[in-house]
């Protein structure tokens, strides 16, 4: 009986259930520090994306011409074509690992709102992956020519750009969780989804380069980032759930 | 809140065209484990699997203090614990590190409860390692632990003693008689007998067709 006594006396009563659970706002919070602890622990996978990055708008120069004045009306869409296919890159990984590993699972039968739980991961996701090529993007566009005074818009529009890319992303992911090599599967169902993003951003982009005001498009950015937030967790948690099945 | 007991009547289960489960009924209460044996494919983690909610079956229910499970799915999760084949762990993270994001979700405790499980499960020397770097039997002491955190009154387990040595599998003997003593319910899936004492143990042979 020694032994028993080692086991806390709130064990022993398993009747004494649901105890002091923590807040939705501290899960979401311990959910977001370790998907940043993974994946700090392994960089690779946060690398890639951005080299992917670095090397298709580096492409473009050595493709079409070194003409930093030519490169300049196609630097929009260079950019925003690149910001999308690497971020694309670094969906396939959202929910796979924890998929794998049961973890999800175990999420999943927590009795806690999944909703909540896949919201904060893509909030890391889009931490890790959305937010660094967000900072890379005006680093990328001074390499195709784009003035100084453009710097500021691109930033916006891709940050504001990679969210709504997290977001459909996490639903593309949590579909195609049973499916193996989904990658060509996940580019196909979100790409299409993924279409305003590219015009309303490529649109601001250039219009930031040619010195206009460019806050519409921003503004319509921002309002498919809001629509993205308030609906793709709910969809994300439906997906996540079939999949479990 | 009505008694804590888990009862199954009449479940049946398909599996595209594999009639798994056929008028499959049960009863667990209070104090009581329900050993779930079966040649392999007899549907033993199919049936888990459905007490979890996970998956539906085509007919019959399952029912928790009384209610349809399905009625209210977060609530029943928040009194049930499920292990299932593989330790839910990253590898990347430590064993303690592990536990308190796992059941760090379901519930707040303290640093010491988290060292009196892993002392439990004899884990305290090894709990700071990357779980990549413990054997699979460490990992399912891990899990263990994991288990007695949640501090939850039904088990779902599936085969709990898969990897552990033979003081392993008395340790899980120990727990599950621990988690009966203090009122607690338990459903485990195994292919060898579990060592638990037979006051409160109740047997449920799955066919496989």
């Amino acid at each position: 009986m020694s032994e028993l006594s080692v086991v806390p006396s709130s064990l022993a009563r398993p009747e004494r259930a649901p105890h002091s659970a923590p807040g939705a706002a501290a899960v979401a919070w311990m959910m977001l520090e370790r998907d940043l602890k993974l994946a700090f622990r392994k960089a690779s996978q946060l690398v890639q994306p951005l080299a992917f990055f670095a090397m298709v708008t580096t492409l473009f120069p050595l493709a079409i011409t070194p003409e930093l004045t030519r490169l300049r009306h196609i630097a929009s869409g260079v950019l925003w074509a690149a910001a999308l296919l690497s971020s694309l890159l670094a969906l396939e990984f959202l929910f796979r690992d924890d998929a794998q590993d049961g973890t999800l699972e175990q999420y999943a039968l927590s009795g806690r709102a999944l909703t909540g739980l896949l919201a904060a991961k893509t909030a890391a996701h889009w931490l890790l992956t959305g937010l660094p090529l967000a900072l890379m993007a005006p680093l990328a566009a001074v390499s195709l020519g784009v003035p100084a005074h453009a710097l500021p818009g691109i930033l916006a529009s891709v940050t504001l750009g990679t969210v709504t890319m997290s977001l459909l992303g996490a639903v593309g992911a949590a579909l195609t969780l049973g499916v193996r090599r989904a990658g060509a599967l996940l580019s196909l169902l979100t790409l299409p989804l993924a279409i305003p993003v590219l015009i309303f951003g490529a649109h601001a982009t250039q219009l930031a380069i040619r010195g206009e005001p460019y806050g519409a498009s921003l503004t319509l950015l921002a309002a498919l980032a809001v629509f993205g937030m308030t609906l793709a967790p709910l969809a994300a948690a439906a997906a996540v759930r079939i999949n479990l099945e | 809140m009505s008694e804590a007991t888990l009862k199954g009547e009449n479940v049946h289960l398909w599996r595209g065209e594999r009639h798994v489960l056929r008028g499959v009924a049960f009863t667990v209460s209070g104090g009581e484990c329900l050993q779930l044996t079966g040649p392999n494919g007899a549907g033993k983690t199919s049936l888990l699997r459905t007490v979890c909610g996970m998956s539906y079956p085509e007919a019959g229910r399952i029912s928790w203090r009384g209610a349809d499970v399905r009625e209210d799915l977060p609530s029943f999760h928040a009194e049930m614990a499920y292990l299932g084949h593989e330790p839910p762990l990253k590898l990347e993270l430590t064993g303690r590190e592990n536990l308190q994001y796992w059941v760090g979700v379901r519930r707040r405790f303290a640093a010491a409860e988290l060292d009196a499980v892993l002392e439990r499960v004899g884990g305290r020397r090894w709990a700071d390692r990357p779980v990549r770097t413990l054997s699979a039997g460490q990992k399912r002491r891990v899990a263990l632990a994991g288990l007695l955190l949640m501090a939850v009154p039904l088990w779902l387990l599936d085969e709990p003693t898969t990897n552990l040595d033979v003081e392993g599998q008395h340790l899980v003997g120990a727990l599950i008689d621990e988690h009966l003593a203090a009122g607690g319910l338990a459903m485990a899936a195994v292919h060898h007998p579990l060592a638990v004492s037979e006051r409160g143990l109740r047997r449920l042979e799955l066919g496989g067709v």
